[in-house]
């Protein structure tokens, strides 16, 4: 498994090459095929783009991220191959653009080796939602990588890219990264384009990166980040270089700690290995303080409130008339929108579109759906009001490590309480990072997560990096 | 507030979505178990509280008024699954009654 650093090092050494270095990756995707990682893989093409960037490695004009070699979660457009958002209701659909995200990395010379597996449109916090199969953690291949970017997350862990793009609604980029012990980071909404990010709930959805170290999130961010004309809700704020940030150096930072995250639910190992985190800064010269953010135990019904809102409004548009699933059976217009939805989508899709079509309709829009918008703002209040005294806040990203498959399929209300740390960030639209920090009693990894304030990503990166070197 | 089988039978209408009856019945006991769970917010007094639907809150924004490619309508009816030259094909409108 290699850094992009390590791969920029042996590229400029001349002991490797981009060609080569595919060729590997490619290798090992086809060898733990069986994790079920991908669910398309560009082999003719990344090589050939490999070729063309070991020409430009020669000539002197190639991009910041030559060697890089990503896969993408499945939710995100590359153009012309299949963008299927782990759905049965898409598998036939063949992207007609680049999201603007990919276009970025390919203007740098990244190589996109191919597509990974996830939740049915993201919805999921275990990958055990995809109509393509489960995703299998690599350590332990009963257990579940968590979700829904766990594809993205497998394949980094086990050397099968050196990073991947995901998306993080409520958690989706930092609970798999927790699970499977990589870093995840989500920017602060509006920091990335959404541009050909198929959309699940358009006021939270995020696209950010999973790595082997933090250093490799910065670089991909550094790329990634920026106004985009394609997308009016992508921030009008410049990016600066945050792997400058990367100082190693946490001296006077003010640390705070909510007390509201270590509280019942949390797994013993997970509080222990978060502690020690918090000690390690303490001792190389951060300050630390407990902070409240009092709304804390409002989230997850906030959360699952306004995100399955959104979400029942972006996937009106799954009806089999101009692309997608089309049922046979329908005689009629009517027929045929119900017929391709009921059997194109998967349980959990159905059940959250339910859920959000009841909290809009009539005469129940004020009791939940504006009632959820009022405590949305409660919740970022709080998150303010913290960083008027601290720059960041320590906390576990998931209350336990990673799970049994089948554990909590049947129950979606404890699987929704598995995203308890991590939605609060895109509640308030704020960043957050999960770094790997220790490992619990039976060997399986520990994630810490670092949130910041908004569009100051440089502080949770440099945070982390910390943490890194020091797990 | 308990959601009834008639209750979810009238939301997948509205959803477009069919389900069996043993589907309509899991279905009404986990919407009412997680709005059970959604209902602590009435815990809380938001009256004075403005609701957030953006979270970072843009005003509208603009672009200039020129007119670009989009597009095209042959790239557009790739994924249709039935086209005629230029037009989606869907069933009839109005049905059969």
């Amino acid at each position: 498994m290699k850094t992009f650093e390590t791969i920029q090092t042996e590229l400029r050494a001349g002991t490797t090459t981009c060609e080569r270095l595919t060729g590997e990756y490619l290798g090992t995707i086809e060898a733990g095929s069986g994790l079920n990682a991908f669910l398309s893989v560009f082999s003719e093409k990344a090589v050939a783009q490999a070729r063309l960037v070991d020409r430009k490695l020669a000539d002197g004009t190639a991009g910041k991220l030559a060697g890089m070699v990503v896969s993408i979660k499945d939710v995100i457009c590359v153009k012309d191959e299949r963008v299927t958002c782990g759905s049965k209701i898409l598998e036939q659909f063949i992207s007609p653009y680049n999201a603007t995200v990919v276009d970025r990395l390919v203007a740098e010379d990244a190589i996109i080796v191919g597509k990974n597996n996830m939740d049915e449109f993201a919805m999921g916090s275990s990958t055990e939602n995809s109509a393509y199969g489960r995703v299998k953690l690599v350590q332990d291949e009963t257990r579940v990588p968590g979700g829904s970017s766990g594809g993205s997350a497998v394949a980094v862990r086990a050397g099968m890219a050196t990073v991947s793009l995901g998306s993080d609604t409520g958690g989706s980029i930092r609970q798999p990264a927790s699970f499977t012990g990589v870093v995840g980071l989500k920017p602060t909404y509006g920091r990335v384009s959404r541009f050909g990010l198929v959309a699940f709930a358009s006021s939270f959805d995020s696209i950010g990166s999973l790595a082997l170290t933090t250093r490799d999130c910065a670089q991909v961010l550094n790329v990634i980040a920026g106004h985009d004309e394609r997308d009016s809700t992508s921030a009008k704020i410049p990016v600066p270089d945050f792997t400058s940030a990367l100082d190693k150096n946490v001296i006077g930072l003010r640390v705070g700690i909510p007390k509201e995250y270590f509280g019942e639910g949390l797994d013993p190992d997970v509080r222990t290995a978060v502690e020690k985190s918090i000690d390690t800064l303490k001792k190389n010269g951060a300050t630390v303080e407990e902070v409240s953010l009092p709304h804390t135990e409002y989230t997850i019904a906030t959360y699952y409130i306004l995100a399955t809102a959104e979400a029942s409004s972006n996937l009106a548009r799954y009806d089999g008339a101009r692309y997608g699933y089309r049922a046979k059976k329908a005689r009629d217009l009517a027929g045929m929108y119900t017929a391709s939805r009921s059997e194109g989508f998967g349980s959990e899709v159905k059940r959250r579109i339910m859920l959000g079509t009841y909290v809009l309709s009539a005469g129940y829009y004020d009791a939940y759906y504006r009632k959820g918008q009022k405590v949305r703002r409660l919740i970022q209040q709080d998150f303010l009001k913290a960083f008027d005294s601290v720059d960041c806040l320590i906390t576990p990203t998931a209350p336990t490590t990673a799970f049994k498959a089948g554990e909590k399929v049947d129950d979606p209300l404890t699987m929704y309480l598995s995203d308890i740390y991590t939605t609060s960030a895109n509640l308030a639209g704020i960043p957050g990072i999960s770094v790997p920090f220790g490992k619990d009693h039976q060997g399986l990894p520990i994630g810490v997560q670092i949130l910041g304030r908004q569009f100051d990503e440089a502080t949770i990166l440099k945070v982390a990096d910390f943490l890194e070197s020091a797990s | 507030m308990s959601v009834t089988i008639q209750d979810v039978e009238h939301i997948a209408e509205l959803a477009r979505l069919e389900f069996t009856e043993e589907e309509k019945g899991k279905l009404t006991a986990q919407l009412n178990s997680i709005l059970a769970y959604m209902e602590q917010l009435n815990k809380l007094d938001t009256s004075a509280i403005e609701p957030l639907s953006h979270v970072i809150e843009l005003s509208n924004v603009f672009r200039e008024d020129v007119m670009k490619p989009g597009l095209a309508t042959e790239d557009a009816l790739k994924n249709a699954p039935a086209k005629t030259e230029q037009f989606f094909k869907v069933p009839k409108v109005i049905g059969d009654r």
